[in-house]
């Protein structure tokens, strides 16, 4: 850095896209690129404490693997050789998957998941395993069992969460690209605080076998980026029928960089006023508006509407994905793999001690929530009801849809909060995936794409579209990306933009 | 309890002034009405979705028990069963 | 006892004969090396998912049609959460509110021949439990446990009788009938000593007449026909003693002790399970189409009631020979194939359920696994007719026949069992016993007719029971005359 006017390239913070052209022009290789991104995470991975687990040899080895196809002039896939982050509740065979639970730190899948299998055959290059909260519920990593992922922008402040780990890794330039789970909110939102793109897709488009499952019916894996583009590539290598899973969809998949043409011209985009209260924050809404006009500087068509059950969204979600986890969440009982509370007389107390020692507040209250929610006499009150309720919801958005193209909305309440801030209070954390958790609950495609900054921190605008529209919101997010240059916001101790 | 979880006299005090107020939040759904509206279990209007009789791989037996915090002879140990 | 009757309900767990598990690849081959068997999926890894195998769908298809149910047009799979260490998610993947089939029935008899009917109130997929085997743990050490999961993930189809059944006896000749139906259909061999066949029973009594039910408990650990009578039998004395007495009966799961004949309690019904269902979210709905179940019904192989019918009908037989012959389908397949190849229906029914029966039980060997097929049975009975081997002798050959698995001709000729039919070649020794045996001769001749059956009985034993016994009787009617 000092030196006056030579300045290096800095790999790490490159795009997907770019660096790709570079490895194919030769003029950096894979093991140069990975020695770049490791070492940008020994300068700054201390503070920033994105990963639960690295494997540097194996992103080494991958990427000299790649240099070998370079070298005897094969073609290589779209992401070879690319340095990527996996949350750490997808299993990749032989590192730990811990979810960021004490339950789980030990635990070694035997298998990959097929996100995990599909990044492979992309060969790209995968450094390790980023901190979520635990078993991805949280809104703020603050939930890990193990420590708080710190925001790049500012450390006193959260990343997001759940996939807090893998938005403050791209952001922090310790890795390119990122895999998160989204059952909330849980790509998008950190994907806001940190600055970076975001994406959960349609439910059904990317595989679940192999996510540690949390909400089953809500969750989702998608790509964390620092571009659009590299969110088509990213989505472009995940998605597709799995047969492993059933919730899979069976349907031919489009090459989703197809859709980055910058042109929304004559596009109608809904702003539901549902999601702009009387208190959002005036830095937010300020910036959720600009975007809007440059939108229509675009020549899109902005119009407002309404999804008038929003309001129940929360609590639609504060039941069913409790209800879901606390099944879900039954197996890590201490017999077949994680923790076991040692010196149990009987395999209940076994049971209890296990659990109780190996699960953190955030999970423990959510199974006690799920499992009232589903018990005997309680069950049409809450659970039941809930899932009708969110059938309004979901005919909310069919009926805005008739309308529109996308709905336009801040991606969260606020810019990234202090450590801290919320963890006394559930309802408040809570409260940090207002804007998101609908589209979870109707299985919509969402994505968070950077609008600029208010105080010196990063804000998202959201896209939410119709399932398997996934290509109208690249195509949006491309359009206003192109025309602001807000993605090429880094970090202030990182230099900004990589020219692309 | 059901949830196969010992808390202690802390932590239910605490969770149990938390879901109170979580559920009493929840109490919201009661103004729709949603006689008429079906529940929503799956977004995803797939149904018959199946696998063939097939028989694949196991898993390797070092693989089975790789985890296991308590094995002996092949199978996974636990205390005493009531 | 007569002022009560019992109140039985049964609900059976089959294992269904795929070659995988329910929701993964597996095998489900009975008796592998302990925890061999077993994938990421059923083994309940974190991140798998279920997979419906769509054969366990048609064999339940199956299965339902055989015992008249009504096919659910939609139906779909359900969280029963419990915690126990044989099960693998702590939950299992089974059907609560729309099962697969529905409103049944069973018509079975009871062995005075009396005809009863059984609603079947659901039959429903769900997948087995691994086994857990308990150990008493070292000198000072405590008891402990030991889980096998191979078992985990073997398709169950559930069925549900209605309260239909009134005794003991009714209750395990339902259970031999569904048993039978079952086997029919193809889709398990229903053994209840390896568990492939499980029985819980909801027993109640009340006074005779009376309208409202009593009391239920529910009897598990089953674990034979035998077991089911006894146990229901025990359960019902229990219960109208408990009356007799003016005591309560108390609405508890009891479980069967074998060895000391006796039920006890295992809990009651405030211990009962909370099992919080809830839609699996994992898996998509099951829309049974009309035209699937049309194909199904198309394949679905003859049923023991019309076979039944049928043997009446077309072969005249005996009513005990037509129910043990249509028990299993094996017995029943080879009793067909023998008789299209020796259309003589009662011939080859008492060989089937005389000698050939009393041979693979004596050997422990399944009928489809005897080496005498119908066709080596049947040319025996050939050999039989015309003349070539006695029945007597021909005993001894189906046993050789049976052991060695050789062809009956093979075994008369190695061993010179043709029946001696040459006057010539009997006359000498028809004439050594009469001169042997003067005075049976004298007998005889004074008119005691009875002493021929004697003389004959001699000549068979000369020759080794080799000659024909109708021609040496017209031998000695004739030297004697």
């Amino acid at each position: 850095m000092e030196g006056g006017g030579f300045k290096p390239v800095r790999f790490y913070d490159l795009t997907a896209h770019r660096l790709r052209e570079l490895l194919l022009r030769r003029e950096i290789s894979a093991v140069e690129l990975c020695r770049s991104v490791l070492n940008r995470i020994d300068e700054v991975e201390g503070r920033v404490k994105a990963y639960i687990t690295l494997d540097r040899e194996g992103a080494l080895r991958q990427a000299a693997a790649v240099d070998r196809q370079l070298q005897n002039g094969r073609e290589l896939p779209p992401l070879a050789g690319i340095p990527f982050a996996i949350k750490d509740n997808m299993c990749l065979r032989g590192l730990p998957a811990t979810c960021s639970s004490r339950i789980l730190r030990n635990w070694v899948p035997p298998y990959d998941a097929t996100v995990v299998e599909k990044l492979k055959d992309q060969q790209a290059v995968i450094l390790g395993k980023t901190n979520l909260d635990e078993f991805a519920m949280g809104s703020s990593t603050e939930h890990s069992a193990f420590f708080t992922t710190r925001n790049p922008w500012d450390p006193k402040r959260v990343p997001g969460g759940s996939s807090g780990g893998s938005a403050a890794a791209v952001a922090a330039g310790t890795a390119v690209c990122a895999l998160g789970s989204d059952t909330g909110g849980s790509i998008r939102q950190p994907a806001s605080f940190c600055g970076v793109v975001g994406m959960k897709p349609t439910y059904g488009l990317v595989s679940r076998y192999g996510l540690v499952a949390f909400a089953s019916s809500l969750d989702q894996v998608g790509p964390l980026t620092r571009d659009v583009t590299d969110c088509a590539l990213v989505l472009n290598a995940i998605c597709g029928h799995d047969h492993r899973d059933s919730t899979s969809v069976p349907k031919e998949v489009p090459d989703f960089t197809s859709f980055l043409v910058d042109d929304v011209k004559g596009m109608r985009i809904g702003l539901p006023r549902e999601y702009f209260p009387p208190g959002l924050d005036d830095g937010v809404r300020r910036v959720v508006m600009e975007a809007v006009s440059v939108l229509e500087t675009l020549g899109a068509h902005v119009e407002e509407t309404s999804l008038p059950h929003t309001g129940y969204a929360l609590p639609v979600y504060y039941l069913i994905a409790p209800a879901e986890a606390s099944s879900n969440l039954a197996r890590y009982d201490g017999v077949r793999y994680g923790y076991r509370a040692p010196g149990s007389e009987d395999v209940l107390e076994m049971f209890r001690a296990s659990r109780s020692r190996g699960f953190g507040a955030e999970v423990k209250r959510r199974i006690m929530l799920g499992t009232y929610a589903l018990s005997a006499g309680y069950y049409d009150a809450y659970y039941l009801k809930a899932l009708k309720v969110r059938t309004l919801i979901r005919r909310d958005f069919d009926e805005a849809f008739e309308k529109f193209d996308a709905l336009l909305s801040p991606t969260a309440p606020e810019t990234a909060f202090a450590i801290g801030a919320k963890t006394e209070d559930p309802i408040r954390m809570y409260l940090s995936d207002i804007f998101t958790l609908a589209a979870n609950l109707a299985g919509l495609p969402g994505v968070s794409v950077p609008a600029g900054l208010v105080a010196g921190l990063p804000i998202g605008v959201q896209f939410i579209g119709k399932p398997f529209a996934e290509g109208t919101l690249l195509r949006m997010g491309f359009a206003f990306e192109q025309s602001t240059g807000h993605h090429r916001h880094r970090p202030p101790d990182t230099p900004g933009g990589d020219g692309s | 309890m059901l949830a196969r979880l010992d808390l202690s006299e802390e932590e239910i005090g605490l969770y149990t002034a938390q879901l109170a107020k979580i559920l009493e939040y929840a109490a919201v759904l009661n103004q729709p009405d949603t006689s008429e509206v079906p529940p929503t279990a799956h977004v995803l209007p797939l149904q018959n979705v199946f696998r063939e009789d097939l028989v694949g791989e196991h898993l390797a037996p070092e693989d089975v028990l790789a985890n296991a915090p308590e094995k002996e002879e092949g199978y996974f140990k636990v205390p005493r069963v009531f | 006892m007569n002022k009560y009757e019992a109140v039985i309900g049964l609900e059976v767990h089959v294992e269904l004969d795929t070659d995988a598990k329910i929701f993964c690849p597996s095998s489900t081959v009975f008796g592998a090396r302990h925890n061999a068997q077993v994938c990421p999926v059923c083994l309940g890894l974190p991140g798998t998912l279920p997979v419906l195998n769509r054969k366990v769908v048609e064999y339940g298809i199956r299965v339902a049609l055989a015992l008249d149910c009504s096919l659910a047009r939609f139906s779909k799979f359900d969280r029963k959460n419990y915690f126990y260490p044989d099960l693998p998610k702590n939950y299992q993947i089974s059907q609560f509110d729309l099962p697969l089939a529905y409103e049944g029935r069973l018509d079975y008899e009871t062995d005075d021949g009396a005809r009863h009917r059984c609603g079947v109130v659901r039959v429903h997929m769900e997948e087995d439990a691994g086994k857990l085997i308990h150990r008493a743990g070292a000198a000072n050490a405590p008891p402990y446990s030991l889980v096998d999961y191979n078992r985990t993930g073997v398709p169950l189809l559930e069925i549900v009788s209605a309260p239909d059944i009134r005794s003991a006896e009714e209750a395990r000749a339902y259970l031999n009938e569904l048993k039978t139906v079952i086997q029919y259909t193809g889709v398990s061999d229903c053994k209840m000593e390896e568990g492939s066949l499980r029985c819980d029973a909801n027993v109640s009594v009340r006074p005779r007449g009376e309208e409202i039910l009593g009391t239920k408990a529910e009897i598990k650990n089953l674990n034979s026909f035998r077991a089911v009578q006894r146990a229901l039998e025990y359960e019902i004395d229990r219960q109208i003693g408990r009356l007799e007495a003016g005591q309560r009966i108390v609405q508890e799961t009891r479980s069967w002790d074998e060895e000391k004949a006796v039920t006890v309690s295992m809990r009651s019904k405030e211990e009962a399970h909370d099992y919080r269902y809830f839609p699996e979210p994992d898996l998509v709905p099951l829309v049974i189409s009309p035209s699937w179940v049309e194909d199904v019904r198309r394949a679905l192989p003859e049923l023991p009631q019309t076979k039944r019918e049928r043997y009446l009908k077309e072969f005249r037989l005996p009513p005990h020979d037509i129910r043990v012959l249509t028990a299993s389908p094996g017995l029943a397949r080879y009793f067909e194939e023998g008789v299209r190849l020796f259309p003589e229906p009662k011939a080859v029914a008492n060989w089937v359920l005389g000698d050939l029966s009393r041979l693979l039980n004596a050997a422990q060997v399944k009928i489809e696994d005897c080496r005498v097929r119908p066709a080596d049975l049947c040319d025996l009975l050939r050999l039989i007719g015309d003349g070539t081997v006695s029945g007597k002798i021909a005993k001894a050959v189906l046993e050789e026949m049976f052991t060695s698995g050789k062809e009956a001709r093979t075994v008369i000729a190695e061993k010179g069992l043709v029946q001696i039919t040459d006057a010539g070649a009997l006359k000498e020794v028809v004439d050594e016993v009469i001169a042997g045996h003067p005075d049976t001769v004298q007998d005889y001749r004074n008119g005691k007719t009875r002493a021929l059956g004697f003389l004959v009985g001699q000549v068979m034993k000369s020759t080794g029971g080799r000659a024909n016994p109708s021609l040496v009787n017209d031998l000695l009617k004739e030297r004697l005359g």
